[in-house]
């Protein structure tokens, strides 16, 4: 039977730790709504969304009142809206109509960010998708709860440049767009490397093609409670550190795996995988680069850090897979600048820069997150961060990302605030060579040959 | 049977028990286990109940035994047992 300690220490990690279970994301399939009429389409889609999510906030808080555990965020996915308007949409404003029809339905079921809005084109572009992509910052514009993502390479596919060219452009677009609120729009839009199908954090989720109609995955985080658990172990070994952090998060993902089994229970929908990643909030208390200070480093950045955030992934991996039946998503530590105090106060003490948050995103999920650069960073050089990212996640099978604000208008040394889960950046400088002949030469980067296992 | 876990937490004072006692039995709560310490002055109570035969909401259990906490000066919390057998228990 359990004993007042385990209770109290369960307790301990939500109250004094920030434990939570960070998102659960409805996927939503949207292939049986397609339609050539675009008025039909975009009434079948709110229908769709609505008909199947409408009691996902009030499930997630009930659960969170029979647990004691708070759930931060309801959220859904849909399927990538490139396919889904690809029969209807003749032009980049029948496109964000359907981005606003999203909008709709999210203000209507009341969860806080809707994701799907996404075109796949690892390997080519369909009229479709370029129509879509063209129409990101048109759409980011006019929406408040929608996010986009592009996946632009992988390694079965290799990188598509023609895409990365593009989508360096709508970055830069979307900021000029949003530039009333210090580039706003583009926190809501990443591109990926290897996309994953049933990631279940913003801004990169999609209900990926080979899914069920509908499915839950949750996102668990929980970067204060293994800060707190390394704090008793300071100046032990490595195979102490590893196994502490191995069983922090195993206790972590536990209650991921009891929420999600709970959420598919009552709402009648099957559950799909839980999200092992370790997601900082600008929350004091519930930082990764706390967890990288505690390690040993004097800020994150600092000389080792590259190693003490690869055992962290990993460890966080070892532990985590054992405590749920179904691990997909990102899984692994989230490095977001804006999002992390200890991330900022890194940058802001010079020890972090944006080479080596790149070194970084070598060893963890996910890739250069929520990092403001400076507002006159050209669409070229934004493209050449982005093939380097792929690059990473190409050649080491892993998914990686960007998402970067050139906010408009403001320069290095000077802070954005983006409010709430996003935080705030300090601009960080970019190196300022070109590289445009590189990113004009169109086409894309054949597939690396250890891709051919076949 | 659905165990629920009742705790309590705060500064000592008298009455703690028999308050949050005194709710469980008008509402058919029975209680399976009580275990108890004082650590420098603070008062730490776990309950074990089951819910199974309660009338009324969960919900409505958990505001009012918060509510009640609130009166006496103590922090009440119900939490279903599973959240703490998934954790600690393989």
């Amino acid at each position: 039977m359990i004993n007042i300690y385990e209770v109290a220490e369960t307790n301990e990690m939500i109250e004094k730790e920030n434990l939570d279970v960070r998102t659960i994301t409805m996927g939503i399939s949207l292939l049986d709504c397609i339609d050539a009429d675009l008025k039909l389409l975009n009434e079948k889609i709110y229908q769709k969304i609505y008909e199947s999510a409408r009691d996902l906030v009030k499930t997630g808080e009930q659960i969170s009142r029979e647990y004691g555990i708070p759930i931060v965020n309801k959220r859904i996915s849909v399927t990538p809206i490139a396919l889904v308007g690809a029969a209807a949409c003749k032009t980049i404003d029948d496109y964000a109509g359907i981005a606003r029809t999203l909008d709709k339905v999210a203000h209507e079921v009341g969860v806080n960010f809707i994701g799907g809005y996404s075109a796949l084109v690892s390997k080519g572009m369909t009229p479709a998708d370029e129509l879509l992509i063209r129409s990101i910052p048109l759409a980011l514009s006019t929406t408040e709860r929608v996010c986009s993502s592009v996946n632009l390479g992988s390694t079965k596919t290799g990188i598509n440049m023609d895409a990365v060219k593009l989508m360096g452009e709508m970055v830069k677009e979307t900021a000029e767009y949003t530039k009333e609120q210090d580039s706003l729009g583009c926190a809501k839009l990443v591109v990926f490397c290897n996309a994953p199908d049933d990631n279940p954090f913003m801004a990169g989720a999609f209900h990926g093609v080979t899914e069920a109609d509908r499915i839950i995955n949750v996102g668990v985080s929980g970067p204060g409670v293994v800060k707190t658990a390394l704090e008793k172990v300071r100046g032990e070994n490595f195979e102490v550190l590893c196994e502490t952090i191995k069983k922090t998060a195993f206790k972590v993902t536990r209650v991921g795996q009891l929420v999600a089994q709970e959420a598919s229970r009552m709402l009648g929908v099957p559950f799909g995988i839980v999200d092992l990643s370790l997601a900082p909030t600008p929350a004091i208390g519930d930082s990764v680069a706390d967890i990288l200070c505690e390690i040993g480093l004097e800020h994150a950045g600092a000389p080792g850090t590259t190693a003490a955030l690869a055992l962290l992934n990993d460890q966080v991996k070892k532990g985590g897979v054992m405590a749920s039946s179904y691990v997909g998503g990102l899984s692994g530590a989230f490095i977001p600048v804006s999002e992390d105090q200890g991330m900022i106060d890194a940058v802001n003490a010079g020890a972090l820069t944006l080479e080596k948050l790149e070194a970084m995103t070598c060893v963890c999920s996910v890739g250069l997150d929520m990092i403001a650069i400076p507002g006159d960073t050209k669409a070229s050089t934004i493209s050449g961060i982005i093939a380097d990212e792929m690059a990473i996640g190409m050649v080491n099978q892993k998914t990686t990302a960007v998402r970067v604000i050139p906010v408009i208008g403001k320069g290095v040394g000077e802070t954005v605030e983006f409010g709430g889960l996003l935080g705030y950046a300090p601009i960080m400088p970019v190196n300022r060579f070109s590289c445009d002949d590189f990113v004009n030469r169109g086409g894309r980067i054949p597939v690396p040959i250890h891709s051919f296992k076949n | 049977m659905k165990k629920t876990i009742i705790t309590v937490v705060g500064k000592d004072t008298v009455g703690i028990i028999a308050k949050v006692c005194t709710y469980l039995a008008e509402n058919r709560v029975n209680i399976l286990d009580i275990s108890q310490t004082i650590v420098q002055d603070y008062f730490n109570m776990m309950m074990i109940v089951d819910t199974g035969n309660m009338t009324g909401q969960y919900g409505d259990m958990v505001d009012a035994l918060e509510k009640l906490g609130q009166e006496i000066g103590v922090v009440v919390k119900c939490q279903k047992e599973e959240i703490f057998d998934q954790m600690h228990r393989i």
